[in-house]
Parts: C-alpha cells; sequence; structure tokens
C-alpha cells in the first residue's frame, strides 16, 4: 500500500469517526431535567446533544424492541430495564470510561441489583415514588378539613372518590403501578404475579372508576398546577412540580404531595446504552456527565426526584434533600415496596384488566 | 386501469413498438403505486400477525433466515399459523371497539356533512371573485399542525378553559360543563378536524353545477327548496360521497384526537392497537387487529364502488 492510500484511509476513517462523535441522541422522560445542563454538557465536551422525550415506559420499550432506535441513551423505569435485558436491547457499560461512577451511592445500587445483576447495563438516574397529589383546599372542601391526604382510602373507597369526582380525579395510566398499589390497598402482596390475586383489583378499581376522570401519565401534572383536577395519582417529583407551577402562577392552587401511608412504590430510572447505539463514545461521556455531583445535583434541584448519587446530596438544596416528600425517612423507606417484571401471560392478563376497568369493556 | 392506453392507441408518427412501451408504462405506474405502498406494507403486516411472540429484537418469531436457502423458507413458513386471528374472535374487546370506532366514524361523518355542506354551498354561491379568499380560509388551519390545532381544543373545552370561562360570565351555567375527557368532545375535535375534507370536493362539485338547471326548475314549478333537493343535492352527490368517505375512513381508525381529547372509556380500535403493540408487546395480535380493520375499510368501499359502476351501466 503506498503512502498516499495509508493517508487517504486514515483521512476518511478519521472523517467517519468524527462525523459519528459529533451527535449524542438522549431519550429521556418529559419535565425530567434541568435543560441548562443540556447546554453545559455541549459546552464541556464539543458534542452535539439531540434531547428527545416521551412519558411512558411503553412507547420506549417499543422503540427498543424493535431496534434501530438512533438513541444513544435511553431512561427505563426498573422492570422495563431488566427485561429489556433479557432480550438483549442494550450493552454492557464500560467502567473505565465512567470515572464518576464512585459518586453512586450504594443504598440504591443494592435495590437496583435486582433489575439490573452487578449494574452492569444502567446507572440510577432518578428514583421516586408513586403517591397521591392533593389540591388541599379542594380536597377540604369536599371531604372536611380533618380527611387524612395520604390514606389510599381518599382514592379508593367510592364514598370518598363520588365527592371528589366533580373536581376532577387522574390516576397514571400505568397499570404496572396502580395494580400493585391497589394489591396493597387489599393486603395483598403487590409484587403478586398470580392471576387470580390481580384480579381481585378489579372490584376495587371498578367500584371507584366512574369517578375517575382520565388516566394519563403527564397532563396530570398541568391540570393540577391550573387547578381543572384535584386529586392526581401520580409519581412524586411530577406531583412536586404541579406543586411549583401553581406556586410560580400564583393562581391561589396549593398542591401538596403524599406516599401512601399504607405503602407506596418505589421505582427506579436507570440510564443505559442501547446495544445498537450510534455513538456509544458519546453515550459513556453523557453517563459520566450525568454522574458528575454538580450535574446531578441540579437536575434534582430542578424536577424535585431524589437520585443515586450521594456524592451530589451536599449539593442538593434544603427544600429537596430535607423534604422527606423526596428523600423519605426511614419509617417511610421501610413501608415502601418494588415490583418485578411481569411474564407475557400475566402481563396480557394486566392489559386487558387495565382496558376493562378504562373503559368498562 | 386501460383506459389510458386506449387513447394512445391512435396516435400517430411512432413506431409500434414505442407505442407499446408507453402504453404499458401508462399501465405500469398505478400498479407499481399500489405494489409498493399498499401490498408490500400489507403482506409485512399480514406475515407478522402470523406470527408468535417471542422476547427479542423484533419481538415476534420466526424470522425469515434466508441463509439456510429452501429448507430455511419452508421451515418459516411451516411455522405460520391463525391463531392471533382465532384469538381476536375469542375476547369481546375487539368486535366491540370495532363496533365502537365505526359507530363513532358514522357519527362524526354526519355530523361533518351537516356542517361542511351549507359551508360548501355558501362558498359556491359567493361572487367568484371571493371565492380563493374563502378557499384559503378553509385550508388555512393546515398550515397549523394538527397537534397543535388539537391541543388548542384541550384549552378550549377545559374545566378552566375559554368556553367555560365565556359561559360562566355570560351566566348561562352556573358551574363548568365537562366536555374535555368525554366523547363530546371527539365528535368536536373530529369534526373541526376533518371539516375540509368534507367542504372541497362538495365545493367542487357545486361550483361545477350549471346554474341555468336552477332556473331551469323554477320555471317549471319548483319552490326553492325542491329545486334544491331535486336538481343541486343529486348533482353534487358525487361530492358529498368523496367528502364521506374521506372523513369516515381516517375516523376509523383515529388515534390522536380520541386519546387527547376523549376520556378513558373512549373505546376505539385505534387505542386497542396501540395497547397491543406498546402494553403487550404483542405485535402478531397488533397486527392481526390492523389486517381486520383494513379488511372492514376495503369490503364496504369495493362493494359500493361495484354497485356504482351497476348504476352507471344501467343509466347507459
Amino acid at each position: 500500500m503506498s503512502i498516499k492510500t495509508l493517508t487517504m484511509t486514515a483521512i476518511v476513517a478519521l472523517g467517519t469517526s468524527a462525523a459519528f462523535a459529533e451527535e449524542v441522541r438522549v431519550y429521556n422522560w418529559s419535565d425530567y431535567i434541568d435543560e441548562d445542563l443540556l447546554k453545559k454538557f455541549e459546552e464541556e465536551t464539543g458534542l452535539t446533544l439531540i434531547y428527545d422525550v416521551f412519558d411512558s415506559n411503553e412507547v420506549l420499550e417499543t422503540k427498543m424492541l424493535a431496534g434501530g432506535s438512533g438513541y444513544d441513551v435511553v431512561v427505563p423505569s426498573g422492570t422495563f430495564l431488566q427485561r429489556q435485558i433479557q432480550a438483549g436491547a442494550f450493552q454492557e457499560l464500560d467502567a473505565a470510561k465512567l470515572s464518576n461512577s464512585g459518586n453512586l451511592w450504594d443504598v440504591i445500587q443494592e435495590r437496583t441489583a435486582g433489575y439490573d445483576p452487578d449494574n452492569a447495563y444502567s446507572i440510577n438516574y432518578m428514583w421516586g415514588t408513586t403517591g397521591i397529589g392533593v389540591n388541599v383546599a379542594k380536597v377540604k372542601e369536599a371531604l372536611g378539613d380533618d380527611v387524612a391526604l395520604n390514606s389510599m382510602d381518599l382514592v379508593l373507597k367510592p364514598e370518598n372518590m363520588e365527592k371528589l369526582a366533580s373536581c376532577g380525579v387522574h390516576f397514571l395510566d400505568a397499570p404496572s403501578e396502580i395494580i400493585p398499589m391497589v394489591l396493597q390497598y387489599i393486603g395483598e402482596d403487590p409484587d403478586s404475579h398470580d392471576k387470580d390475586v390481580i384480579g381481585k383489583t378489579e372490584e376495587v378499581l371498578l367500584g371507584v372508576r366512574p369517578h375517575i376522570q382520565k388516566f394519563h401519565s403527564s397532563e396530570y401534572i398541568n391540570a393540577l398546577a391550573n387547578g381543572d383536577i384535584c386529586v392526581a395519582v401520580g409519581w412524586s417529583g411530577d406531583i412536586l412540580q404541579a406543586r411549583d407551577r401553581a406556586a410560580e402562577a400564583d393562581n391561589g392552587v396549593e398542591i401538596e404531595y403524599h406516599p401512601f401511608a399504607e405503602g407506596s412504590l418505589m421505582w427506579f430510572d436507570q440510564m443505559a446504552i442501547p446495544a445498537d447505539a450510534p455513538n456509544p463514545e458519546g453515550a459513556h461521556q453523557f453517563l459520566n456527565f450525568i454522574l458528575d455531583a454538580n450535574n446531578m445535583a441540579a437536575a434534582s434541584n430542578y424536577v424535585y426526584y431524589a437520585n443515586g448519587n450521594k456524592a451530589s446530596q451536599e449539593f442538593l438544596e434544603e427544600d429537596v434533600i430535607g423534604d422527606p416528600a423526596i428523600y423519605p425517612n426511614d419509617a417511610t423507606m421501610q413501608n415502601l415496596y418494588i415490583t418485578t417484571p411481569y411474564p407475557a401471560k400475566t402481563q396480557r392478563t394486566v392489559t386487558r384488566l387495565w382496558t376493562k376497568i378504562k373503559s368498562g369493556t | 386501469m386501460g383506459r389510458p392506453g386506449l387513447a394512445v392507441m391512435d396516435g400517430h408518427g411512432c413506431g409500434f413498438a414505442g407505442e407499446l412501451m408507453r402504453r404499458a408504462l401508462l399501465i405500469a405506474i398505478p400498479y407499481v403505486w399500489l405494489l409498493a405502498l399498499f401490498l408490500v406494507p400489507f403482506f409485512i403486516v399480514l406475515k407478522i400477525s402470523l406470527s408468535d411472540v417471542e422476547l427479542a429484537i423484533p419481538p415476534y418469531t420466526p424470522t425469515l433466515d434466508l441463509s439456510q436457502g429452501w429448507a430455511g423458507i419452508t421451515d418459516f413458513f411451516s411455522q405460520l399459523d391463525f391463531e392471533n386471528f382465532v384469538w381476536l374472535t375469542e375476547d369481546d374487546l375487539y368486535w366491540k371497539a370495532y363496533l365502537s370506532s365505526v359507530k363513532i366514524a358514522l357519527i362524526s361523518t354526519v355530523l361533518t356533512l351537516l356542517v361542511g355542506y351549507p359551508i360548501a354551498y355558501g362558498m359556491a354561491r359567493a361572487p367568484t371573485e371571493w371565492r380563493p379568499t374563502l378557499m384559503m380560509l378553509v385550508i388555512l388551519p393546515f398550515w397549523t399542525s394538527f397537534l397543535i390545532r388539537v391541543y388548542a381544543w384541550m384549552g378550549i373545552l377545559s374545566n378552566e378553559g375559554y368556553l367555560n370561562q365565556i359561559l360562566l360570565w355570560l351566566g348561562i351555567i352556573s358551574t363548568p360543563l365537562t366536555i374535555l375527557n368525554t366523547n363530546t368532545a371527539v365528535y368536536i375535535g373530529i369534526v373541526y378536524t376533518y371539516l375540509p375534507f368534507m367542504i372541497l370536493p362538495i365545493y367542487s362539485s357545486l361550483e361545477r353545477m350549471d346554474e341555468s338547471l336552477i332556473e331551469a326548475a323554477e320555471d317549471l314549478g319548483c319552490s326553492r327548496l325542491k329545486a334544491f333537493w331535486l336538481v343541486t343535492i343529486p348533482l353534487s352527490r358525487p361530492g358529498i360521497i368523496a367528502g364521506c368517505f374521506l372523513v369516515m375512513i381516517p375516523v376509523i381508525g383515529e388515534f390522536v384526537i380520541p386519546s387527547l381529547l376523549g376520556g378513558s372509556g373512549t373505546l376505539m380500535i385505534g387505542k386497542v392497537l396501540w395497547e397491543e403493540f406498546f402494553s403487550n408487546r404483542d405485535w402478531p395480535v397488533a397486527s392481526a387487529v390492523a389486517v381486520v380493520l383494513l379488511l372492514i375499510l376495503v369490503i364496504p368501499i369495493v362493494l359500493f364502488q361495484r354497485n356504482q359502476q351497476k348504476q352507471t351501466e344501467a343509466g347507459q
């Protein structure tokens, strides 16, 4: 091979790798980051960041299973991550490229290892609980001043829901979270995969169904903040964001978030790199950027979700680290439960039950 | 589809072979179009509908393995079956969803016709110099994204939305009406979105109408209303039919409007399809639902066209 050809090949090779390195595509949940961080990442690395959002694990999972999503970093929740790892959708992380991984919090790492053994495929981005968001004034107006705002009775007892219906109640459109919650309420194992046990939730949910205005997993943030609805069963940080949006708008709406007194679901959103990511190098750079204590703290301070980054805790604002709705105290922590993915047959039962509850058929 | 070719037959000056080529090309274009954009995708969906679910990428099996040659192909076909179609008949969810979609589509088509016809009539009767402006006004909403327009309706129809605020201010109602997240909102959204598809074909058939026909009818003793009923309506029939098809067919499979404006109780086949595909990760059943939906749409259209053809032949 002549020197000329060699140089040409080298130039072409450099050219292509440079072209690949220019972009990192991230697919994350909606309302889930401080957008200043995205600019900061671009400035620090010189990479172009393409940041898209979704609002349901199902949408992400379908893209992962179809393959060729074109994303370099995606953020599935624990149970979904576990199943997608089994399907071969992710690549193992290269520890050498994640110099900040020492910042991770062992308490959370131990729990996420249940979904991702040895945490080989993912890092924790944020975690939270599924609980209840209330418009304090409207709920007290409907149910009296001494109502327990953190009880599942509020949303699962028909006589309460009847009174709340006129001011509007939304539930998450996520059977994998609502069904465990109802199981917990009726004293069954929230992580049950037994069809008959799962079937018991039908009666409870159908009892309150006529009073639920909508099942949706992102609309409730604005709906709560605007005062369109008065109760939402939703994700901790989303409801806290609604609280802040209402406060900013100064519209007289006061929102509170509570994990359920009966016990709440604890979930983990994990950052992982798809097996066919076009730019795994850039993906690792993004993960390492997120693992930085300051950056992670900035994200949590902005979206009001707890993170799995021990080192970031000293940079967290007092209304984040000090809020038991975000960083639960030990008593609440004892009360939290986790779930595991449903096998395909059980999944079908769950989806069918969910359709029946939502649409009445 | 052979008709364009016939017209070319009496052309002069070209060689016979060239003539044949042109004919073949003219006939081929629509067939290639149909093959590439309808039949190929349809067979891909049909193939998936005969497969089984698997936790893999892609999430179904079998996949065609050409490296094993003929054995691979026969092996592939032997694994296909109609299990998923049988499944559709075992659960009443599916036919209920089909029926409910057809019902919503029929009602909204009638509503769109009732709103669209007077508008199209008004446009066709307007002074000639106004017509391009009116036409522009009908098309103008397309310049904004469809999604944004549906979102705008959420702002109008919500409990704290503009409509309720105006009605409360006028004193017509004392508590806000719940419109958003109900079927009413779905109908409003559909009629609004699909209105131009109804107006444009009706307008084009009305515009071409010879107005002296109405004068003749009136000279012969028809009242204005009767002339409208006996002359205008039958002459605009092709436009009405085209408009109804353009509205009804996409509405049956509609997903965005019911999921944004409808409540969780709004049962439509588009949503069922979404759930099979996304929640159950069951692409084969989702594809079976899609194949049946296609048959539901195609069969009445074919029957209708046959009927039309017979009528024209009988007329001649």
